[in-house]
């Protein structure tokens, strides 16, 4: 019972924090200067009359403010996020063609982040003055200073040039031909570079989370007691010490999820993978505003799902939380 | 009671800031994050009168490598500019971006985090649900659609950039307020005729400066890695050089003229690495006890 309600309870607040999205997305068309017509028209320059009034009536603009905002909130509710100027057709088929390359490359990014994040961090936590400690102390400060599209730079610098080892350009090299293992080892070539350099920022940071929070846990009194039982090391850390020391890791990476997609963008646009991030860089380009916002809202969407994903993910590692 | 006796009460005793003070100064790592940042904001200075090459001029052929021609001595980019022209003028923009940016992340977050933490109540709960909301539009995107809308030019990326990474800031100050709020000497004060803004101001933040001043010198360099982030994707002031811009132009051009990104991307890179040290030996001047990190 209470845990349904808990479920309700953040299903409304997820529905309310959607609707703030779409609120938002139209309003910014709105308050964006000159004539949203020509804004959603793209601002093409020298736009004939008729057309913007074409414009003018199929998105309802001649009519009072709040009758195009409940408008615009069916449409959204219908999945019609509008339509791009560049390639004419409707926005939501971009974005959903472009979301399996952002989604493996997040993931990729994000488990690795995480995975090996954590391990370090245990690692570390064993022996707090050791080598290992300094080194993700200096990774994680050096991580956090350089810019993401940058260190991808380097990457490339010295993958292209020095030692050609990784592809550092697109997600599939058009030559390759085969069945679809040889196509996924392709893409899984084409994934190193931009996943390695999305996740190690995060990775040096969660194993910095980890190691504090693994220190604190194992002077607390229920690992003592684990201690006394007479349990090993390894029961100890993977199964009493680990668990709680992976908490704030997946608090964090949750709360993170906006940043680390943001950092995408530029991943992406640096790798020329073909996901949203470089289709938000390219409507930018082409200044094809309903894409960006299109974008932007379904990302915000994306993020209060995962969001949400990840809060029962918290509930099924943690039983406290029911 | 008398009137000066919520102020002695709201004041810290001058001994644990002269104490942090000494821990930084002892702090190796804020040491040098301190002289980083004081390089560059020297080169930011002084740099243009030292070495007033216009960095829009084309002075070169382009793409001459470092240490080949003297009229370009860190090489040329693509178009034939001097990229030493471009770091020394650049660190003004960017240096100017990233303060005026961070100072609108903390005083948003300040005054929503600190009306949140004081107030409570139905109050908090709207504003944490702002907040909320704010957290769920991936910043990059949203800065870089109200950019887009409204064209690049100085203000307006500050502006975006404050306006998408307040949220986190708001949260840290509410938390502070709702930590001091119950103390003993905020009651006092309020007892001893203080008003809200006399306790929102002059008792409870002042006491919750330490971790907000860490995070300040933090947000200040994630507005400037911002930047160059916006710039990189064709979003900064077309008009004024930061060293965004210039990694931005260039990056058609990384395997034949690697200089051209290297040297504009490490100066961000030492700048926010300065930035970053200096608030990790805040911290730990402030929480002797969590030295252990």
């Amino acid at each position: 019972m209470h845990a349904m309600s808990v479920l309700g309870g953040r299903l409304a607040s997820a529905a309310t924090l959607l609707l703030c999205v779409i609120v938002l997305n139209f309003l910014m068309i709105h308050v964006a200067p000159g004539d949203p017509a020509a804004v959603i028209a793209g601002e093409m320059g020298g736009v004939s009359e008729e057309i913007l009034a074409e414009i003018r009536r199929g998105y309802g603009l001649d009519q009072p403010l709040h009758v195009q905002l409940l408008r615009y909130l069916g449409k959204v509710a219908t999945g019609d996020l509008g339509y791009s100027y560049y390639y004419n057709v409707p926005v939501i088929d971009l974005i959903l063609e472009r979301l399996g390359p952002t989604l493996l490359l997040l993931f990729t990014g994000l488990t690795f982040a995480i995975v090996v994040g954590v391990l370090l961090g245990v690692m570390s936590a064993l022996k707090p003055d050791g080598l290992l400690s300094h080194a993700i102390t200096v990774i994680s400060l050096v991580g956090y200073s350089a810019p993401v599209f940058w260190t991808g730079m380097m990457l490339i610098i010295v993958f292209g040039a020095v030692l050609p080892i990784f592809p550092i350009s697109n997600m599939r090299d058009i030559t390759v031909f085969g069945g679809p293992l040889v196509r996924a080892l392709d893409v899984a070539h084409h994934l190193v570079l931009p996943a390695f350099t999305l996740g190690v920022i995060y990775m040096a940071q969660y194993s910095r989370l980890c190691r504090a929070s693994m220190l604190e846990v194992l002077k607390s009194d229920y690992v003592r007691t684990a201690r006394a039982k007479g349990l090993s090391d390894r029961v100890i850390i993977g199964k009493h010490a680990l668990r709680n020391a992976i908490l704030p890791v997946i608090t964090i990476a949750g709360l993170q999820l906006g940043q680390i997609l943001s950092g995408s963008v530029l991943v992406e646009t640096v790798f020329n993978w073909p996901g949203l991030g470089t289709l938000a860089y390219e409507s930018v380009l082409r200044r094809d505003y309903p894409t960006l916002l299109g974008i932007l809202s379904f990302s915000a969407v994306m993020v209060i799902l995962i969001n949400m994903l990840t809060d029962i993910v918290y509930r099924l590692v943690d039983p406290r939380i029911r | 009671m008398t009137a000066d006796r919520p102020q002695a009460a709201a004041k810290k005793p001058s001994s644990p800031l002269r104490e942090a003070r000494a821990a930084f100064a002892r702090n190796k790592a804020g040491v040098l994050g301190l002289v980083l940042l004081t390089l560059v904001v020297a080169l930011a200075a002084i740099g243009p009168f030292v070495y007033p090459v216009d960095p829009f001029e084309i002075v070169s052929a382009p793409l001459t490598p470092p240490l080949h021609d003297a009229a370009v001595p860190l090489g040329s980019d693509y178009l034939g500019r001097d990229l030493l022209a471009g770091i020394v003028h650049g660190a003004r923009v960017t240096l100017f971006v990233g303060g005026a940016a961070a100072a609108m992340t903390v005083t948003i977050g300040i005054v929503i985090g600190a009306s949140a933490g004081y107030w409570g109540g139905r109050i908090d709960g709207l504003l944490m649900r702002l907040t909320e909301f704010f957290q769920v539009l991936p910043p990059l995107l949203f800065a870089m659609a109200l950019v887009t809308l409204f064209t690049p030019s100085i203000p307006i990326i500050a502006f975006a950039i404050g306006l998408v990474s307040w949220p986190a800031m708001a949260r840290l100050t509410r938390a502070e307020f709702l930590k001091i709020k119950p103390l003993g000497y905020v009651a006092a004060t309020r007892s001893g005729g203080g008003g809200d803004g006399y306790l929102i101001w002059r008792v409870i933040l002042p006491n919750a400066a330490p971790p907000l001043i860490v995070s300040a010198a933090l947000v200040v360099g994630m507005a400037i890695l911002f930047e160059a982030g916006l710039s990189f994707l064709g979003l900064g002031d077309p008009n004024v050089m930061s060293w965004g811009l210039i990694i931005g132009a260039n990056r058609e051009y990384i395997i034949d003229g690697w200089w051209t990104v290297t040297f504009p991307g490490f100066a961000v890179f030492v700048t926010v690495l300065g930035l970053s040290l200096i608030g990790d030996g805040l911290n730990d001047a402030f929480n002797p006890n969590l030295r252990e990190r």
